[in-house]
């Protein structure tokens, strides 16, 4: 008996129970308003919560950034037109954030400019090595792709919790460091170090999820194709070349968007493994909004929304310029 | 009791006009059988039928009454699916009671038709397994006795056999036919094949592109098409046809000549026909009479001759490259690239107009029994 | 001897072929090698870190504190002793002599301890410089930590754990209703404005939660549930992922089931129920998982919303114990286990059902 069986044959005996109570409502439901109103019978509560928790929160926030003072509730919120966006343009020399009157806002932009396109370049070129290896015909496969997966299992406050534990300054690694006669480093501590295991902690936790999508979209480029390959005498190189990666775009594709939009997003783990310091060497954007909107007081609604929107706007624009390179790269 | 009257029933989607307006009646006990090329709107037809689609117009009557605006379920028709439709997740048992269940019908009284239509269908050891536990042939019987149980008025069949081996078909076809001789009710059944259309059919309705084209029994149709289309589709393998002009007309015959074809004299009766005008000779495989080398007939040319055994299929190409098709009882000795003349069976041809409408040559008469035919040694 | 070529010639070599080699082959080359040794070091990079954290939580405090760790967790091995009422630890202590004797410590004082010798109590404690004396020490489990973390601070933590239960099961059950519903609706209905709605949802993938962070604290706090579960469980219940996944999922199942039930004279709901529901198991599998952990891993909502003590979620207790001034890394280790473990167990069963949902749809 198969596992979907076995779901299948549990759920349908759950549901008869609940079921002898609802069915009669719900055909009283039916008969109200007619059959052919039932598909927004069930389309509502959905709909409703989407509108309610996504699309008015867009335009609310829009109404935010134009607005200013510390005050939550729209109708006590003052007026103040682009002064939010001046605010945090509000600079003497672009390139030196110490000049802006914003600068933290510029430090933070500068590090997830930074943070973002090396995350996941060696995210993805990690990933997309595991794939392939995964690929192969290896023993204990299914325990290798179980042990890079697992940490995407994790939650953020667990996986920087561990790292914090491994890299302190009386951390596992600096025992290692002792043990091999090198002097023990405080890791999170200086600018560079806590930037590099940024990094790497995030890679370790979100690599898994990726792998998992490549394997799929290796495993689905079918099996002949190689073979013909073979028979053409294709050079391997030349084979993963011209038919591994062509075939592999699409995937590659969805994958480098999705950990685009994440990367960009990070908070949990560098909040709690670095707090976004060494002083703000490690802030990225969402920790800037979350800080000066929630945690800095006076909390500024306005300027984390304005901050937020500009943002997503930057997200909006990244993605429609990767999905434009992709299909002029198909057609071309 | 089960009349079933459909009045000008169209059907769009959208900007297609699927069905313009069919006319049909269908009287009590009859099996009948939809047929016709796919995207005919015979399937579209069924589903108006059984309620699963509105009508854009007409109405639809049964025993009298509008159904057109009553919701399928209380319409007392039911439906075997393409698919058989089965609940995957439900046992054979509660597959056949679902239906008995929705509408709250007694405990003893859904045993009682449940296993009543399983005795019917001899799948009483099947009642507890599911339908991914059985084979095609099973699964068909289930989703012929899901429609039992409900006991309808009439029973509608999606081409029911489509996903079944050939072999399977052929015993199916012949158990449906069996079914409906037992339980006596309506039933209505879509097929593209016209094997099933003639073995199974009291009344067949040919549909083209949302038009029924004709109706009538099995032999009807296949003798006395009404028209070129009905008279292709009706009938394996398919009938030829020899398109050309009418030269002289005289008395009781007439001359037919085709551009690549020696003229032929054949017999026109009462027919009124022009000279000049466009026709087209529709001769059934089976019934040209052949004849090796030199004759009055038509020369073709031998292009393959399948021997099956039983029956020759002989290939054959006219002068201008047409082709045309002899069928032979028994085995032939013909070759490729043997000259062969053929010329049809009397009275057993068929003369369109340049419309496709049947000329009748002989008004009132049946048409000729086939003739057994001098096979070539 | 044809074969034989042939067979040279198809088997990949050469500086690239663990890039691309295909399962199905024989014998074993370096390049195999290569695969291993990669995938043996990501188990490495991958999973010490874990068990790392797992095996610190059987440490003592002291243990915990030490430079540079040992690997094993130890703790003192200590000996009753009569008049004592704690089991006191023991120590060897080289004596002038060079002899080294086995002593309990009943106390240090400075730079000298007083001990005892548990053979010998009669002899009364006497002083011995510390520098003479190491610890006896054996590997050790210690489950003082979690103890003191099921019991102890009040017992605060299955407050915590009912908390983080109850948003988990509550969101996961009206994310699964609610999706499947309108799910239903839009893979199985053709109606006015489907379109519309399935692009409204599907937008919302392009909304990213951060970026709506501000007001969707508003709404929550509009709707009275700032430092309530429930401000936390509804602003995600509509998870367009879950909608996306389970109309995909749907589209699968033939029309022609719906209609020979409503032949059936089942009611729009019953075959909702009784028909989609139950043949959408495995969709419902995946979106049901997939919720399970963002909720109990979730952080930046609960973040912002549950702002007292009693309504922390594991993740945010967790968080806290790192804030405060003085970490206590005994508790912070075992309650990191104990809210990994439950995940970690779950996905040894599920791993299959979270594996494939991820392939066949790249969402988390």
């Amino acid at each position: 008996m198969s596992t979907t069986n076995w779901v299948s044959r549990a759920g349908f005996g759950l549901m008869s129970l609940p079921a002898r109570v609802i069915e009669p409502v719900m055909s009283g439901v039916q008969r109200l308003i007619g059959i052919k109103r039932m598909p927004w019978f069930f389309l509502i509560p959905n709909l409703t919560a989407v509108m309610l928790f996504a699309l008015l929160p867009v335009l609310i926030n829009v109404f935010y950034s134009l607005t200013g003072s510390d005050r939550l509730y729209p109708q006590d919120r003052p007026w103040v037109g682009g002064r939010n966006y001046e605010t945090l343009f509000d600079c003497t020399n672009y390139l030196d954030p110490s000049t802006c009157s914003r600068d933290l806002f510029w430090r933070a932009l500068g590090n997830t400019l930074t943070f973002v396109p090396i995350q996941v370049v060696c995210m993805i070129g990690i990933a997309l090595i595991t794939a392939l290896c995964l690929n192969r015909e290896i023993r204990g496969r299914g325990f290798f792709r179980g042990v890079f997966f697992f940490p995407v299992m994790l939650s953020p406050v667990v996986v920087a919790l561990t790292w914090q534990w491994i890299l302190q300054r009386n951390g596992a690694l600096n025992g290692i460091f002792s043990a091999i006669g090198l002097n023990p480093v405080n890791w999170l501590v200086f600018p560079n170090t806590a930037f590099f295991w940024s990094v790497f902690v995030t890679v370790w936790a979100h690599m898994g999820f990726y792998t998992i999508i490549l394997l799929a979209g290796l495993q689905a480029i079918p099996r002949d194709v190689y073979e013909a390959a073979k028979m053409d005498s294709a050079s391997n190189w030349r084979v993963f070349t011209k038919i591994t990666l062509p075939l592999l775009r699409p995937v590659l594709l969805v994958v480098f968007i999705l950990s685009m939009i994440r990367s960009v997003q990070t908070f949990d783990e560098l909040y709690i493994l670095t707090g976004g310091g060494p002083g703000s060497a490690t802030m990225l954007m969402v920790q800037y909004i979350y800080e000066i909107g929630f945690a800095i007081q006076p909390r500024n609604f306005g300027l984390a929304a304005a901050a937020s929107l500009l943002l997503g706007a930057a997200l909006l624009v990244f993605t429609a310029i990767q999905l434009h390179l992709s299909r002029r790269a198909q057609n071309g | 009791m089960a009349k079933l009257v459909l009045e000008k029933v169209a059907k769009s989607f959208g900007l297609v006009n699927v069905l313009p307006g069919v006319d049909l009646d269908i009287e009590d006990g009859e099996f009948v059988v939809f047929v016709g090329p796919s995207g005919c709107g015979k399937s579209t037809l069924l589903r108006l039928i059984a309620g699963l689609e509105d009508v854009s117009s007409g109405d639809i009557l049964i025993d009298g009454d509008s159904v057109t605006h009553v919701p399928a379920a209380d319409r007392g028709v039911a439906m075997v699916f393409q698919s058989y439709a089965l609940y995957p997740h439900m046992t054979v048992r509660q597959n056949l009671s679902f239906g008995l269940e929705n509408i709250r019908m007694q405990r003893p009284e859904i045993e009682r038709r449940v296993g009543e239509a399983a005795r019917l269908l001899q799948i009483e050891q099947l009642l507890e397994r599911r339908p991914k536990e059985l084979s095609g042939g099973q699964r068909q019987r289930v989703a012929i006795g899901r429609a039992i149980t409900r006991d309808p008025k009439i029973f509608l069949f999606d081409e029911p056999l489509s996903n079944l081996d050939a072999e399977l078909r052929v015993l199916m076809r012949i158990e449906i036919t069996r079914l409906h001789e037992r339980l006596g009710n309506t039933m209505i059944y879509v097929t593209h094949d016209q094997i099933e259309a003639m073995t199974m059919a009291d009344k067949i309705v040919v549909l083209r592109g949302g038009v029924i084209e004709q109706v009538g029994a099995p032999l009807e149709l296949y003798n006395q098409p009404r028209n070129a289309f009905v008279a292709g589709f009706i009938g394996s393998p398919r009938m030829n046809f020899v398109e050309g002009t009418i030269g002289e007309v005289s008395g009781e015959t007439f001359t037919f000549t085709s551009p690549d074809l020696p003229a032929m004299t054949l017999p026109r009766r009462t027919a009124s026909l022009a000279a000049g005008q466009k026709v087209s000779v529709g001769v059934r495989p089976e019934d040209l009479i052949v004849s090796k080398g030199k004759g009055s007939g038509w020369p073709v040319t031998v292009s393959v001759a399948e021997q099956h055994g039983a029956n020759s299929y002989i290939h054959c190409s006219r002068p201008n490259g047409e082709p045309l098709l002899i069928h032979q009882p028994g085995q032939s000795a013909v070759e490729r690239g043997d000259i062969l003349n053929v010329s049809p069976v009397p009275a057993r041809w068929h003369l369109f107009d340049a419309s496709g409408l049947r000329i009748e040559i002989e008004p009132g008469q049946e048409m000729a029994p086939p003739i057994l035919h001098t096979a070539i040694q | 001897m044809v074969d034989v070529t042939l067979a040279r010639k198809s088997a990949p070599s050469g500086t690239f072929s663990w890039l691309f080699a295909r399962r199905g082959r024989q014998g074993f080359d370096w390049s195999d090698a290569l695969t291993y040794g990669f995938l043996l070091l990501g188990v490495l990079v991958m999973f010490t870190p874990v068990l790392w954290v797992v095996i610190s939580s059987f440490k003592t405090p002291a243990n915990l504190s030490e430079f540079p760790p040992t690997v094993l967790p130890y703790s003192a091995e200590r000996v009753e002793v009569e008049g004592y009422a704690q089991p006191l630890p023991l120590f060897e202590v080289a004596g002038e002599d060079g002899e080294v004797r086995l002593l309990a410590q009943i106390r240090r004082v400075g730079l000298n301890a007083q001990m005892i010798d548990p053979q010998d109590v009669e002899a009364g404690p006497f002083t011995v410089p510390v520098a003479s004396a190491v610890p006896l020490r054996q590997v050790n489990f210690v489950l003082e930590n979690y103890t003191n973390l099921l019991v102890g601070q009040g017992g605060d933590i299955w407050r915590y754990v009912y908390n983080s239960l109850f948003i988990t099961v509550v969101a996961t059950v009206i994310t699964l209703i609610m999706n499947s519903m309108a799910a239903f609706a839009l893979s199985k209905y053709k109606f006015r404005g489907r379109n519309v709605a399935l692009l409204a949802i599907l937008a919302t993938l392009m909304i990213p939660a951060t970026v709506v962070l501000v007001p969707t604290y508003l709404i929550v706090a509009q709707l009275g549930l700032v430092g309530n579960l429930w401000g936390v469980i509804l602003p995600t219940v509509a998870t367009p992922t879950g909608v996306f996944l389970l109309r995909q999922y749907m589209l699968t199942i033939p029309d022609e089931l719906i209609e020979a039930a409503r032949m059936d004279h089942a009611s729009e709901w019953r075959i909702f129920w009784r028909i989609i529901l139950p043949l959408s198991s495995p969709a419902l599998a995946v979106v049901a998982i997939f919720s399970i952990l963002s909720r109990w891993n979730d952080f930046l909502l609960p973040l912002i919303v549950l702002n007292r003590r009693e309504v922390f979620t594991l993740q945010l207790a967790l968080a806290s114990y790192q804030n405060e001034n003085e970490i206590r890394y005994d508790l912070l280790l075992s309650m990191t286990t104990l809210t990994a473990l439950p995940l970690a167990l779950s996905f040894i069963f599920l791993q299959r059902y979270i594996t494939s949902g991820i392939a066949s749809t790249g969402i988390k």
